[in-house]
């Protein structure tokens, strides 16, 4: 079977033409969440209100996460590396692998359970009560009201989040390399300093505002789309957050991709 | 003036409105009645917007509004108040937001201006220092009067009731009444109200229609209604158990047997 037939046999089947469906909905909604971010007036109360939510709301358990992560990878390192007698180079992994890839993607995936997943059930009980009927019923409309503040919010906390969580996982792995490895705490910060470049700090910030856009984009749509009453609610929370994550992980990979071709010198 | 002619909608093949017609002139007070599910507020949210129409015709004050685009609709609306039959408040918000919702939104007051706009609505449906409650801790009859004292700042033109005294005490429900008669004798309000009761419908309308299988079956004045002789109204008012409704959906009502 050559290639080309087996690429056909797969676009037809019908999960495929669902996701590419889906997909597009998405992309829909987020031309039209874009265009109703131009348009005036600008609701900076409600925006500041979400932002708040997601910013410090979220701090607490991505600096956790990030500074343990941070420390797995320095144990982890440190059994490979020493056999190797290269523990020196420790801190240079971990710099390089928190700040190009765990730190964003994690602090993404933990946003996106704790946020996209109270987006899509706060939304969606304003559907099913007809809260956004009402908004409707009051020319008001629904995504610039809705999906424009917390869509602009993730945009922008979840990069602040992401650099925190590049520092705090950096010195959780400090904490493993100068006390339990025994390298010296001065040299740690001038071998971390020594091995990142702004590309990496920035190819990382640069996905998480894209992965904000989908958290944001996938929850409010699960939301607006609820059909039924708690039960659809609640189904809709789990897929968002499901969808989310299998969209965050597959655009990560495509950034990887991406930027392995053009940041390769 | 609101003018509908043979308006169609179905749900999943279920059709609701079947080439509905029904007018509705200006400053008159017009109850819809009719059993459950016949398209009341079917038809209110299709005055709205809120659904649009699988075919026919919705003039509201000349303007034909089916095709209308959602920008041009937005004008539309800001003369139409719908009171939703939950309430359909932001939870998110206390009464005195809700109730100023749309002063907030829309127009440039100051604070004091839209304090005494809420205060001065929330009179009028018969509340008062409920402001900073939020809704969830209002009965269902005060979250329906808080949701018409949110359409009464609009200061609209047409205001579509669906089931105002659902829920609401005799007390309030009979004040809600002299409140749209008022509302068209004062203000010249166009009115469209949804509901089963009769004794509301009997105080308030200038008209009443009756919904059957997604038609308008009759249509007239408080009196024709009252003694009318067609078999599926004379029911329907005097709310009988059997008749030609309940026989033509097959409606079997049980009995308690008491055991001996």
């Amino acid at each position: 079977m050559d290639f080309n037939r087996v690429s056909v046999v797969a676009l037809t089947k019908p999960w495929m033409f669902r996701w590419l469906a889906y997909i597009g909905q998405l992309a829909i909604l987020c031309g039209q969440t874009i265009y109703w971010i131009c348009v005036p007036p600008f609701q900076t109360y409600r925006f500041l209100v979400q932002a708040k939510r997601i910013g410090p709301g979220s701090f607490l358990i991505s600096a956790m996460v990030s500074f343990f992560i941070g420390m797995i990878i320095a144990l982890q390192m440190a059994y490979l590396m020493v056999q190797l007698s290269a523990e020196i180079y420790i801190p240079n992994v971990i710099a390089l692998s928190l700040t190009r890839e765990l730190a964003p993607v994690l602090t993404a995936l933990i946003v996106a359970g704790r946020i996209g997943a109270g987006v899509t059930a706060e939304i969606g009980s304003m559907v099913v009560t007809e809260q956004v009927e009402a908004l409707k019923a009051f020319a008001v409309n629904p995504v610039k009201y809705l999906v424009v503040p917390r869509f602009l919010a993730l945009v922008i906390m979840l990069p602040v989040l992401t650099i925190f969580a590049d520092f705090i996982g950096i010195f959780g792995g400090y904490i493993i390399c100068v006390k339990k490895l025994g390298i010296n705490g001065v040299m740690y910060w001038q071998m971390v300093r020594d091995a990142l470049h702004l590309k990496d700090i920035a190819t990382g910030l640069i996905k998480t505002i894209f992965f904000a856009m989908v958290i944001a984009v996938v929850g409010c749509h699960q939301g607006l789309n609820v059909k039924g009453g708690a039960d659809g609610v609640g189904t809709a929370t789990t897929t968002a957050v499901v969808r989310s994550f299998i969209l965050i992980i597959m655009l990560d990979c495509a950034f990887t991709f991406v930027f392995y071709f053009l940041f390769q010198s | 003036m609101i003018e509908i002619r043979n308006l169609y909608k179905a749900f999943n093949g279920k059709k609701i409105l079947n080439g509905l017609n029904l007018t509705v002139r200006r400053g008159e007070t017009k109850v819809i009645i009719g059993r459950s599910g016949v398209g009341k507020s079917v038809l209110l949210k299709n005055i709205v917007g809120l659904i649009r129409p699988d075919a026919g015709s919705i003039k509201v004050n000349g303007v034909e509004v089916t095709n209308l685009e959602e920008r041009e609709y937005n004008k539309i609306r800001m003369e139409i108040g719908l009171v939703f039959q939950g309430g359909a408040l932001f939870d998110s918000m206390n009464v005195g937001e809700n109730v100023a919702f749309v002063l907030n939104e829309f127009m440039d007051l100051d604070k004091k201006t839209v304090d005494d706009r809420v205060a001065d609505a929330l009179a009028l449906v018969g509340l008062k220092d409920v402001q900073d409650l939020m809704p969830s801790q209002l009965s269902g009859g005060m979250r329906k009067r808080v949701s018409l004292a949110r359409v009464l700042c609009m200061e609209p033109q047409i205001i579509l009731y669906d089931e105002p005294t659902s829920e609401v005490d005799p007390i309030t429900a009979a004040a809600l009444n002299n409140l749209i008669i008022e509302m068209r004798d004062k203000l010249k309000v166009t009115s469209i109200v949804v509901t089963h009761d009769m004794n509301m419908a009997y105080k308030v309308a200038d008209s009443i229609a009756m919904f059957y299988h997604g038609q308008v079956i009759a249509d007239g004045s408080v009196d024709e209604i009252r003694n009318s002789k067609h078999p599926v109204v004379y029911q329907f008012i005097h709310g009988e158990a059997h008749g030609p409704i309940t026989e033509d959906e097959s409606l079997v009502f049980g009995h308690i047997i008491q055991k001996k």
